[in-house]
């Protein structure tokens, strides 16, 4: 909940320095500096093109950076190390705007894929594990369904149910209920919600601010590839201090 | 004079078919494990393959098949090997469904949407694993189709393989008229055992598009 002035607390789960991106010549990320705890629910805002996307897409190697470093559990991300990727990735899962379920798969077997060939975890095992969570998002019924079959908030709650099924430490939510119809939002929210309310660390990209407002411990506002403000969601959103968040707000009442 | 009976010519055909449908065959086996082979090189994404393989489906696109058996019988005699004229075709009709082979397949892979790659990738999936278990079945569904097309357009190309000497379907039938003077049944009975070969092939294409746009899946 505190930027860390002197790494004597409590280690940083995801810690960013100096984070550098471009796309060819266009500078997107220009020099980002983060630290999250463990636990901590992070609502990244800002407009389109602000590079809050790509900022999310970095830390689980999506994306490459050009300088700056980024490290997960103390272990640096590593793009030209296939095995270090591999480990940073079990521990960052990513949830995204277009659910991206993998349509030649049942429902059941896309929650047990990656346990199955990443972890080598047993079928047996793996069922009950996917059965556990897919209760978990309230679609215990659905193991046998098709993804094709589901309505898109039913196939985001799938989608998080595979990321939860790596057991990871970080959570990536990147716009997620963008693409759902307005009644579908709250359905994926709530499993959110109750995965925040858990402990796990969430860093979401999201253009919902009363969910971010209610449920995050530190609001991001990101303006043309800076995190151009930083604080407890009250603060940020009740007291805005500098006149890009101020127009950012005010925007989003029109 | 000897009198050839329409049956003679078929038959003698019939013998020769074999050869076109093992050519066949071997440039469909061979090109697809090398096109499969060029697929994954290409798809690694390690610097300069992409490019290369490109150039690769380039040349054999760009040239006629028949320059390209012409290329593979006299070029290999030119490096002192002594090739029949089996090799030299086999040799070229592989080469040449590899690179028509690959670049269906790539064109399959790519309509896989990029979400696909990122969602695999994220859930720690190695390259191997996220084209084997993620990619690649949804490509393969959206391949057969055109790849099984792409079959009868082998099977009728092994008769170009005719002008290097090789004796298949279309050499026996022009070695039949030079014996019978009688051309016009000969070259009938000659299409008439292609579109056997082809049709059912062309059937079967057709059967998995429709089957395809059926099933859900």
């Amino acid at each position: 909940m505190q930027p860390v002035a002197k790494p004597v607390s409590a280690p940083a789960i995801v810690e960013i320095k100096g984070l550098r991106k471009s796309f060819g010549s266009n500078e997107v990320l220009k020099g980002i500096d983060l630290q999250v705890q463990p636990g901590e629910v992070i609502a990244i805002i800002g407009k389109s093109g602000s590079g809050k996307s790509t900022l999310l897409r970095c830390i689980n190697g999506l994306e490459e950076f050009q300088s700056g470093s980024l490290t997960v559990d103390s272990k640096p991300l590593l793009h030209d190390n296939a095995l270090a990727m591999r480990a940073l990735r079990q521990r960052v899962g990513m949830i995204f705007q277009g659910f991206n379920l993998f349509p030649h798969l049942t429902v059941g077997k896309n929650v047990m894929l990656a346990p199955r060939l990443v972890k080598q975890q047993a079928e047996a095992p793996g069922m009950e594990q996917a059965r556990k969570l897919l209760a978990r998002v309230g679609l215990a019924e659905k193991f046998d369904a098709w993804p094709d079959q589901l309505s898109g908030g039913q196939q985001q709650r799938v989608a998080i149910a595979r990321a939860l099924a790596m057991e990871p430490a970080v959570l990536l939510c990147d716009e997620i209920t963008s693409a759902l119809d307005p009644e579908l939002v709250g359905e994926v929210l709530r499993v959110v919600e109750s995965l925040a309310d858990e402990g796990m660390t969430l860093l979401m990209v999201t253009h919902e601010m009363s969910f971010a407002r209610k449920v995050s411990d530190r609001v991001i506002f990101m303006h043309q590839g800076r995190v151009h403000e930083m604080g407890p969601p009250n603060e940020l959103f009740g007291n805005p201090q500098t006149p890009e968040l101020k127009q950012f707000l005010s925007s989003l009442h029109d | 004079m000897v009198d050839f009976s329409v049956w003679d010519i078929f038959r003698n055909l019939l013998l020769a078919a074999r050869w076109t449908v093992g050519l066949s065959l071997m440039a469909f086996i061979g090109g697809g494990i090398v096109g499969a082979l060029l697929l994954v090189a290409r798809l690694s994404q390690v610097k300069g393959v992409d490019k290369a393989v490109g150039a690769y489906v380039q040349v054999f696109q760009g040239t006629p098949l028949l320059m390209q058996l012409f290329l593979a019988y006299f070029g290999i005699a030119l490096f002192g090997v002594n090739t029949s004229a089996w090799v030299a075709a086999a040799t070229a009709l592989t080469l040449y469904t590899s690179a028509f082979l690959t670049e269906i397949w790539r064109g399959c892979v790519a309509s896989i949407p990029k979400g696909q790659w990122e969602a695999s990738a994220s859930l720690a999936l190695s390259f191997g694993e996220r084209l084997r278990y993620v990619v690649l079945p949804q490509a393969v569904k959206i391949a057969i189709a055109p790849t099984v097309g792409f079959l009868v357009q082998v099977i009728k190309g092994t008769a170009l393989a005719s002008v290097i000497g090789f004796i298949e379907l279309t050499k026996a039938g022009t070695m039949i008229t030079n014996a019978t003077f009688k051309p016009f049944v000969v070259y009938s009975c000659v299409a008439l055992l292609y579109f056997i070969l082809c049709f059912p092939v062309s059937l079967y294409a057709k059967m998995l598009e429709r089957k395809l746009h059926a099933a859900r899946r």
